[in-house]
């Protein structure tokens, strides 16, 4: 492999891994105190998961090109990638949110009412500790998925590996799409074993 | 003097069912008061209303003299032990952080609840040196429940109100657990108010005893008078009592 190769590898990947945290950053910022406030709302339960599943449905290629047309948000380049991303990587995370903490067993959730905790205490001290391992599933989830969607955002100019994809694509040169394909799939793997043994860690205290 | 609990004509319905109808009853400081009668009788959700989990549709609980309306729900709870049917310890929590829950909630110094721990794991027959540092997996049914009453017992409440905490245990660890109960109950003067569907266990522990029947209070006894009774849901009891073989 020549050296100018290698460089850009690395530099592709880094510019991936970049993209990809700071959608994550994101999805966890607004995903988890979402998820927290649909526990306590019921009414707008149905409401935002709908949203969130109609999103998932879009297909990714599509979403992206939806989004260049829009004023503020769009636009060629990483930042209309990044919000694309944060919407794939929302519902795994609200859904995990919300499942783990209205998962919790109802007698300890009664047991902390009971014994006087405040809906805050209770929210900080016995529902997020028991719903961590689910929502660090959902985090997971959310990793792996978003390290593969990340590819298409060279498509709009998002930069990242998928910019050896889509140029071996046009060149039909399947070693530069392997360049691409590859690397992201080891990141993938490497998260989702990461977060795994992570997750393993907070499920047994 | 001043009745510990009082129900003032309390009714509660949900979704158009009414689960308590006109309820009347006051428990006198120091008194074990059972609450008998069948699922959907009512005895949970009067039980309940005490600590202001749930807040009746009419009618007034007071607590020491004041409604639980008027009373802060958070302070009123934190004076208030409570146990339940399967324990509902926290699983992530050891024994100790368990039984220190209300200590800290109340802000104890850390010295102070630490002994306030050993002394109770004492008494609930559980060495602290052997279980304190344990999580509630690692603890058989009798073991968690009697972690849920030391619990309950932690910030020196001066009620306790208990929802069949003895119920899912097995017929000889539950005969313990009364025992004790009983023992423990001999060394204070705290208010319990105690349901329970287990007419055998009202008669043991109660020092009077409510029947409900379809959300109202049928009537008051002490267990002597129990025995006595012939309202048709008492002889219903009572038959129960006499279908058992002697325990």
């Amino acid at each position: 492999m020549p050296a100018s190769l290698a460089r850009e590898i690395a530099r592709l990947t880094l510019e991936h891994v970049v993209l990809v945290l700071i959608a994550l950053l994101f999805a966890i910022l607004i995903g988890i105190p979402t998820g927290i406030t649909l526990t306590r709302k019921q009414s707008f339960r149905s409401a935002v998961l709908g949203i969130t599943n109609v999103v998932q449905t879009i297909p990714s290629l599509a979403l992206f090109g939806f989004l260049i047309p829009l004023p503020f948000i769009g636009g060629i380049g990483e930042r209309t990638a990044i919000i694309a991303l944060v919407l794939y990587a929302l519902l795994p995370i609200l859904r995990n949110t919300l499942t783990g903490i209205l998962g919790v067993d109802p007698a300890v959730v009664e047991s902390a009412v009971a014994m006087g905790m405040t809906d805050r205490q209770r929210l900080v001290q016995v529902e997020l500790p028991l719903a961590a391992p689910t929502i660090l599933a959902g985090v997971r989830v959310a990793t792996v998925t978003t390290i593969g969607t990340a590819t298409i955002a060279a498509a709009i100019g998002g930069g990242g590996l998928g910019v050896f994809i889509f140029r071996g694509l046009a060149s039909v040169d399947s070693s530069q799409i392997l360049a691409g394909a590859l690397p992201a799939a080891l990141l993938a793997l490497a998260a989702d074993g990461g977060l795994g043994w992570i997750e393993r860690r907070f499920a047994r205290p | 003097m001043e009745p510990a609990i009082a129900f003032r004509d309390v009714s509660y319905g949900i979704r158009g069912k009414e689960i308590l109808r006109h309820f009347d009853l006051e428990v006198a400081r120091g008194e074990t008061l059972v609450l008998l009668g069948r699922s959907g009788s009512g005895k949970t959700t009067a039980l309940k209303m005490v600590n202001a989990l749930l807040t009746p549709s009419s009618g007034d609980v007071f607590v020491e003299g004041k409604p639980t309306r008027e009373w802060n729900p958070i302070l009123l709870r934190r004076r208030i032990g409570y146990v339940i049917q399967e324990a509902g310890l926290f699983p992530h929590y050891t024994v100790e952080r368990n039984v220190a829950v209300v200590p800290r909630l109340v802000g104890w110094e850390p010295g102070r609840i630490g002994k306030r721990v050993d002394e109770l794991l004492w008494i609930v027959g559980l060495p602290p040196a052997e279980f304190r540092a344990r999580y509630p997996r690692e603890l058989s049914g009798g073991q968690r429940q009697r972690v849920g009453v030391a619990r309950a017992l932690a910030a020196e409440p001066s009620l306790l109100l208990m929802d069949e905490p003895f119920g899912a245990l097995d017929p000889v660890t539950r005969r313990e657990l009364q025992r004790e109960f009983l023992s423990l109950r001999g060394t204070w003067t705290k208010t319990s108010l105690f349901v329970t569907h287990d007419v055998r266990e009202a008669l043991a522990l109660a020092t009077r005893i409510a029947l409900l029947h379809e959300g109202r209070l049928e009537f008051v006894a002490t267990p002597r008078e129990f025995l006595a009774e012939k309202s048709a849901e008492a002889r219903i009891f009572l038959a129960a009592l006499e279908d058992l073989p002697e325990a």
